[in-house]
């Protein structure tokens, strides 16, 4: 990473620390949407932009993870931060479960793909049945005071939850970034890009595999905790829809498959894009429901067809900061297979 | 408790929804068995069909025995124009750029049928066929039997147009072996871009019959695309008889589910046979190993 890059890095965490002090309440929850995204996303690339292995199920361990938490709160009592070694181990769980299944078998790209889903849906439908958490009715937590502070049981005011946003973004980034430049990062790159001679250069294919995709469920779990204790609310149909997954692997698709800085961009052009035409609509008097999601239809499409390789590699070129790509040009050969 | 009629009754309504389900996973099958492109938009070209269909005789009165024609026809050649323009570029790019195309194009479906048409359910009432057929002590659904009854033949079609005439023979060419088809002299784009036509025209069929039998809202694109995907899976990917057979399966498989367990629980079945199959015999009942 050269100077320019981290300055910019830096002023702009620096920004985002002093955000709260003068944004409108509207801003910070913006901008928490668009940080909880950049961490699924960084936490879906670990499994697919990293390692190379398709997941269109994630959303399982949103729920999970979220149910999880939710559960332990809402029938004992037990605060979210016990809550989130459950839902951290359960997902783990799962995700070795699944692993295991699909890599021993040699399961892999669409089928890969597909088994993810089948997992998800199934689950989803499982839980609309799980009356214990409240069956396809949902699970409700009491909504407290938003103006004070409870940081046992992570009751507070939405700066609260954006700081925890902030916190977890940061955190994956660093992560991912250390990731990359380390010994798994280039196991997980050199499968990704040819399995069978990793594997000839003795790589340890399935335990790598297995690696990143517990990494990246138990990283997901954690954004599940976050969005049952924000929204107060789970929904079977909302946290384990296969729109949920869509949902996380757009940002990183659109700000770049492997790339550290991808999924951060990638979440905020589209979390904004998706406001300006919701705005835009409402100011013209046009109330559609599923046009957000036609939005983001239209930006995948767009990308995917003239943007392959997403928006930050060329982005990061054009500001001098060529640099940081140059270790995600790993990336670049994800197409030239 | 366990009727033997009530029994045998469900077991004919699902193999004759499994019939249409079947014909819906053939087109799914002959797009991936001919380009290798995994249509994630299918379920949801499904449900445009249907939004045809339902539209046609809302409007005009037409039932959906006359317009799944000219539908099926035009499916035929928006695929043919889809293939052409917007997928066959993405056929040399790895697999997961081509699921998120087709995510993409099937995301935009959704929606606009949403933004178009409104999330209220629709249907088809035709008064012909509100009376069941009665055989001996066993009823049968008169629209659910048409509607078996023309997916059967639109498959049978299929299958002899592949078999027999010299077009099929030089897209099944091109399925066995891509290089071998371009030595030999065929137009390879041409016959992939024949392929997804009419792999579109089956899933039309298959949606003009399915408002006989469900309420049509917006949103049930991405479930039938799942099917679509189950049933191949289940079947076989690239096997003809297996995709009908796999739909047959599923079909009597979601109406025993309905009668012992939860209706709502249905799907549960199918997602859960997916996975027993991708991981016991990821080729399928019918498939080869590739």
């Amino acid at each position: 990473m050269n100077a320019r890059a981290t300055g910019a890095l830096i002023a702009l965490f620096a920004g985002l620390l002093l955000l709260p002090a003068f944004a409108s309440s509207y801003v910070l929850s913006l901008a928490t949407l668009i940080l909880l995204f950049a961490y699924t996303g960084q936490a879906w690339n670990i499994l697919m932009g990293f390692a190379g292995q398709l997941s269109l199920g994630h959303a399982l361990y949103l729920g999970v993870g979220g149910y999880a938490a939710a559960a332990l709160y809402f029938h004992y009592g037990i605060g979210p931060w016990l809550g989130l070694w459950l839902a951290i181990f359960l997902c783990a769980l799962i995700a070795a479960f699944i692993g295991f299944l699909a890599f021993r078998y040699r399961i892999s790209g669409v089928y890969f793909a597909l088994l993810t889903i089948a997992f998800a849906e199934f689950t989803r439908i499982g839980f609309d049945h799980f009356s214990w958490v409240g069956g396809s009715g949902g699970l409700f937590l009491k909504v407290t005071q938003r103006e004070s502070l409870d940081l046992l049981n992570l009751r507070g005011p939405p700066a609260m939850f954006y700081y925890g946003a902030l916190m977890l973004a940061g955190a994956a980034l660093v992560l991912c970034s250390w990731l990359l430049k380390s010994r798994p990062g280039f196991y997980w790159q050199a499968i990704r890009e040819d399995e069978e001679a990793a594997r000839a250069l003795g790589i340890d294919v399935f335990k790598w595999k297995m690696l990143a995709m517990i990494l990246s469920a138990a990283l997901t779990s954690v954004a599940g905790v976050f969005i049952a204790l924000y929204y107060n609310n789970l929904f079977p149909e909302q946290i384990f829809h296969i729109g949920r997954s869509i949902e996380i692997i757009l940002g990183p698709i659109i700000g770049g498959l492997g790339t550290l800085f991808g999924p951060v961009i990638g979440a905020a052009l589209l979390t904004l894009l998706a406001e300006i035409a919701t705005e835009l609509m409402t100011a013209l008097g046009w109330q559609f429901a599923g046009l957000k999601q036609l939005v983001y239809g239209v930006i995948l499409l767009f990308v995917i067809i003239f943007l392959p390789h997403g928006v930050w590699s060329p982005l990061a070129r054009k500001l001098g900061i060529d640099n940081v790509s140059r270790r995600d040009a790993g990336a670049q050969s994800l197409d030239s297979k | 408790m366990l009727d033997p009629i009530n029994f045998t009754n469900v077991i004919i309504s699902g193999v004759l929804t499994g019939l249409v389900y079947g014909l819906m996973a053939l087109g799914l099958s002959v797009i991936f068995g001919v380009a290798r492109v995994v249509n994630f938009a299918h379920g949801e070209m499904m449900t445009i069909a249907m939004y045809a269909a339902v539209m046609l005789f809302a409007g005009l009165k037409l039932d959906p025995f006359i317009t799944v024609i000219p539908i099926a026809a035009a499916f035929c050649v928006l695929g043919y124009f889809l293939q052409c323009a917007v997928i066959q570029p993405f056929i040399t790019r790895p697999e997961h750029s081509q699921f998120i195309l087709l995510l993409a194009i099937a995301v935009i479906m959704t929606n606009l049928l949403l933004i178009l048409f409104g999330p209220d359910a629709r249907s088809v009432q035709l008064d012909a066929l509100l009376q069941s057929i009665e055989i001996g002590p066993l009823l049968i659904d008169r629209g659910k039997l048409y509607a078996a009854m023309v997916a059967a033949a639109t498959a049978a079609a299929l299958f002899g147009f592949f078999r027999f005439t010299f077009t099929g023979t030089a897209i099944r060419a091109c399925a066995d072996n891509w290089l071998g088809a371009r030595v030999v002299g065929l137009d390879v784009k041409k016959l992939y871009a024949l392929a997804f036509g009419l792999g579109s025209a089956c899933v039309a069929v298959a949606g003009c019959m399915m408002t006989l039998l469900v309420d049509l809202t917006p949103n049930l694109g991405p479930a039938y695309t799942l099917l679509a995907f189950v049933i191949v899976i289940v079947g076989g990917l690239g096997s003809m008889t297996g995709a009908l057979l796999g739909g047959v399966l599923i079909g009597v498989s979601e109406a025993l589910a309905g009668l012992f367990i939860v209706p709502s629980a249905k799907s549960m079945f199918s997602f859960a046979l997916l996975i027993v199959v991708l991981l016991f015999r990821p080729q399928g009942l019918l498939g080869h190993r590739s």
